[in-house]
């Protein structure tokens, strides 16, 4: 597949490697943002062809982790309702609440649905004027837009019965958080490179100069993120802090101007609260008053809920960087894919789960990373 | 290892999922809390796909297995022709010649009569092409409702020659595994269908019997310590069960394994990795080293394994687990899925 | 985050006014929003992400960019070029 294939190419991936050791005098941890990122790592390998003095520690980029545990719930206390279609992307549906999941949901006889495109829930509003559709509109940048197009599709079609759960977060705010942090231990990032692609990376400058860290860009596949490792490492044992761009066949300085617009004529910024990580200020998008019987939250008034994380789960740490999901006592012991504890662990991104899936065998502390 | 109690009350753990239909963790772990732990005995024990029991010095394999694929009909099969399939694989990987079986139809009430009359027929053809007889059956009706339109139970019985002993425990490190073809043809052309999920392919189901091809298998050597057909769950799943059951770890290689470039296309969209995707005309075999490269050359030699490839090896390292060198070179493991793998956005 | 692949353009259509592609991906085909790349065009590769294009791949970008990967990588396949452990 084009675009796909040649960046996983064996060759060029060893002599970045090499290229890497190479140039990697000193020990340095870098962090790459993005949950797409940390399963191509574990999925492949990549941080083994690293060199020792090199770390690579996974950051809160999965919008399924960060999720907060209320919305979850919400979720959840809609999708049991009757008459309700509850549309989800596949991620979410095995993330724990504070009791049950969306597929405990289903298996209860709730009608709990999968789609690709946010798009197709409306079309299933469309389909069935008699069900009230529900979509869990969760993601980052990325998806912010397709998922406004979904509401304002929506509008326009005047489909009364469709609303939207809306749980989208913004990556800067939560960056300059992880940066501004005295615990934080990160030198070096690696750029999301779908949310840039998005976004553009003119709001990276003022985040790498204030905290003198370079930012590199980077795309998904091997060769991408191998190649956004080398330029940070020159960058940092040349003393430099600067944004680089690797992903240049996707992503621009400005980013994709339409889809900032589009976004900005359904969302407006608001306050979000981050599972594991706590309230980060205007790091969210809720729905524009003129939108607001797309809203969910308000068809449904379900009233608020306060919930409680298992005490045990190391998820705010792990999600900060602070912490490895092998650091974590309950890791593959009392917290698994099919009973998991925290949202990293049941995530096809992940950082637990990553690990889980791919590196269980190398007992904690082991692992090369 | 801390055991600690779960923030999930009792009633939500002590429900039949979605998951544990998939073929991945939950469902073996099903299997042995509920199944085996009520009718363990020595034949169910070895968990082999099909049951071998000898009356009166006759070698019998005996199998079971239920159809409730949705839709109905898809490219390249049906679940009339899915259910002859199925069951005779089952039967072909315990090394038997399938001879009978059963179908038992679960009909929801409603359920058209020119709808069954179809699926009936195709699983007459499927029956005759693969050399098998509808010997006994069942019919039931379940209030509309109740049922998900049409659900198909099939028992098969086939004759296993003397010399032909296949299990899992014969593995040993250093054996050879061998895979038939392009894996993941069968759940991407399901997935193809599936509201909400909908796209364009010309990918057809592998949906095949595989009974020849064993039987071409083992002519060409008595080298093979057991095979599988990989259904639902997946190549990985399938390996997974194959190294649990022989202590022994298996190392595949990724670049070995082939996949169809449609089948890569909508994994790549989704999301999907094609390791877990069933399939329901591939057959993957422990082959010892000697014997490998002959088997190989026989399985080509059939319209079924024309793509047959050696994907790994048994290893005595990590045994229980497998694991797979990647495209790019590292070696990662690959493991038991707990429920269905899902399409994702992240 | 953010699973998005890159998918060629086969024919593009209006429909109640969104602009929509037959996109294809490896083997297979799906219908895709061109909303938030206008300028997209048949034969373009585009980024696909939930069923939106949000980018179009700059394939004179790639190709520079790869050609500079691929030139180091026969260079450090050359005897005396490290290998990493």
């Amino acid at each position: 597949m084009k675009y796909i294939d040649e960046y996983r190419g064996e060759r060029i991936v060893r002599s970045l490697a090499g290229q890497i050791a190479r140039h990697a005098r000193r020990p340095w941890q870098l962090m790459e943002i993005c949950g797409g990122q940390t399963h191509t790592i574990m999925r492949y390998g990549l941080d083994e062809l690293l060199p020792e003095n090199i770390r690579l520690v996974h950051g809160p980029g999965c919008p399924v982790c960060v999720t907060p545990l209320e919305m979850v719930d919400k979720g959840i206390e809609i999708a049991s309702r009757p008459g309700v279609t509850f549309v989800s992307y596949g991620d979410m549906l095995r993330v724990p609440g504070s009791r049950l999941d969306l597929f405990r949901v289903k298996a209860a006889g709730g009608d709990v649905r999968i789609v690709y495109s946010p798009m197709d829930a409306v079309k299933l509003a469309r389909d069935r004027r008699d069900r009230r559709v529900v979509f869990f509109g969760i993601g980052f940048e990325t998806t912010a837009p397709a998922n406004a197009m979904a509401v304002w599709e929506a509008r326009r079609e005047g489909l009364s019965n469709f609303s939207m759960l809306v749980s989208l977060a913004l990556t800067t705010p939560a960056i300059r958080l992880l940066l501004s942090s005295p615990k934080n231990l990160v030198q070096g990032f690696i750029g999301p490179g779908h949310v840039c692609t998005v976004t553009g990376y003119q709001e990276y400058e003022s985040l790498s100069r204030d905290f003198q860290a370079p930012i590199v860009v980077a795309g998904f596949e091997p060769l991408d993120l191998l190649e956004a490792v080398s330029m940070l490492v020159k960058q940092l044992e040349e003393g430099r802090a600067e944004v680089e761009n690797q992903y240049v066949r996707s992503v621009s300085y400005e980013g994709n101007v339409a889809a900032q617009r589009f976004v900005e004529s359904v969302f407006e910024v608001s306050d979000r609260k981050w599972r594991g990580i706590g309230t980060i200020p205007g790091s969210g998008l809720r729905l524009r008053p003129e939108f607001a019987r797309f809203d969910a939250e308000e068809v449904f008034d379900v009233g608020d809920f306060a919930a409680e994380e298992p005490a045990e789960c190391i998820s705010a740490e792990v999600l900060q960087g602070l912490k490895r999901p092998t650091d974590c006592p309950l890791f593959a012991g009392g917290c698994t894919p099919e009973s998991p504890r925290g949202a990293p662990m049941v995530s096809a991104e992940g950082a637990c789960a990553a690990y889980y899936h791919y590196r269980r065998h190398a007992a904690p502390g082991e692992c090369s990373c | 290892m801390l055991t600690l109690s779960c923030a999930m009350p009792p009633a939500a753990r002590d429900q039949v999922l979605l998951g544990h239909g998939s073929g991945g963790k939950m469902s073996s772990d099903l299997v042995r809390d509920v199944f085996l732990a009520a009718f363990h005995n020595p034949v169910l024990d070895r968990l082999d796909d099909q049951a071998l029991v000898e009356i009166n010095g006759v070698r019998l394999a005996f199998t079971t297995d239920s159809f409730v694929v949705k839709p109905l009909f898809f490219p390249g099969g049906d679940i009339g022709s899915l259910a002859v399939h199925g069951t005779v694989n089952d039967l072909a990987v315990g090394g038997a010649r399938p001879l009978f079986i059963s179908a038992a139809f679960i009909l929801e009430e409603g359920f058209p009569l020119e709808t069954l009359r179809r699926v009936v027929a195709s699983l007459q053809r499927a029956a005759e092409s693969a050399g098998v007889q509808v010997v006994t059956g069942d019919t039931k009706v379940v209030e509309k409702g109740s049922g998900d339109g049409l659900f198909i139970n099939t028992s098969g019985l086939g004759l296993v020659a003397e010399d032909v002993r296949l299990s899992a425990s014969r593995a040993r490190p250093g054996d050879r595994v061998l895979l038939s073809g392009a894996i993941g043809d069968h759940g991407i052309a399901i997935l193809a269908q599936r509201e909400g999920l909908e796209f364009e392919s010309t990918i057809r189901s592998d949906s095949a019997p595989l009974h020849t091809l064993a039987a071409a298998m083992l002519a060409a050597s008595a080298g093979i310590r057991c095979m599988r057909d990989p259904t639902r769950g997946g190549l990985a799943s399938t390996l997974n069960e194959l190294a649990a059951q022989s202590h022994a770890g298996i190392e595949i290689d990724e670049r070995a394994i082939p996949v169809r470039e449609e089948v890569r296309g909508a994994c790549e969209l989704l999301g999907l990795d094609p390791l877990y995707v069933a399939n329901e005309g591939k057959l993957a075999a422990i082959v010892e080293p000697a014997a490998a490269e002959r088997v190989l050359a026989a399985m080509r030699h059939h319209t079924l394994g024309r793509e047959a490839a050696i994907i790994g090896t048994v290893t005595e390292a990590h045994p229980g687990l497998v694991t797979m060198r990647t495209t790019v070179g590292p070696t990662r493991v690959v493991d038991m899925l707990a429920g269905d793998q899902l399409p994702r956005i992240c | 985050m953010c699973l998005a692949v890159p998918g060629k353009i086969l024919e593009t259509e209006q429909r109640d006014g969104n602009r929509i592609a037959k996109v294809q991906f490896g083997g297979i085909a799906r219908q895709v929003y061109l909303n938030f790349v206008p300028e997209a065009q048949v034969g373009d590769y585009v980024m696909v992400h939930v069923g939106f294009a949000i980018s179009r791949v700059d394939a004179g970008e790639a190709a520079r960019t790869y050609r500079l990967l691929e030139s180091m990588g026969l260079a450090e396949g050359e005897p005396g070029g490290a290998e990493p452990e």
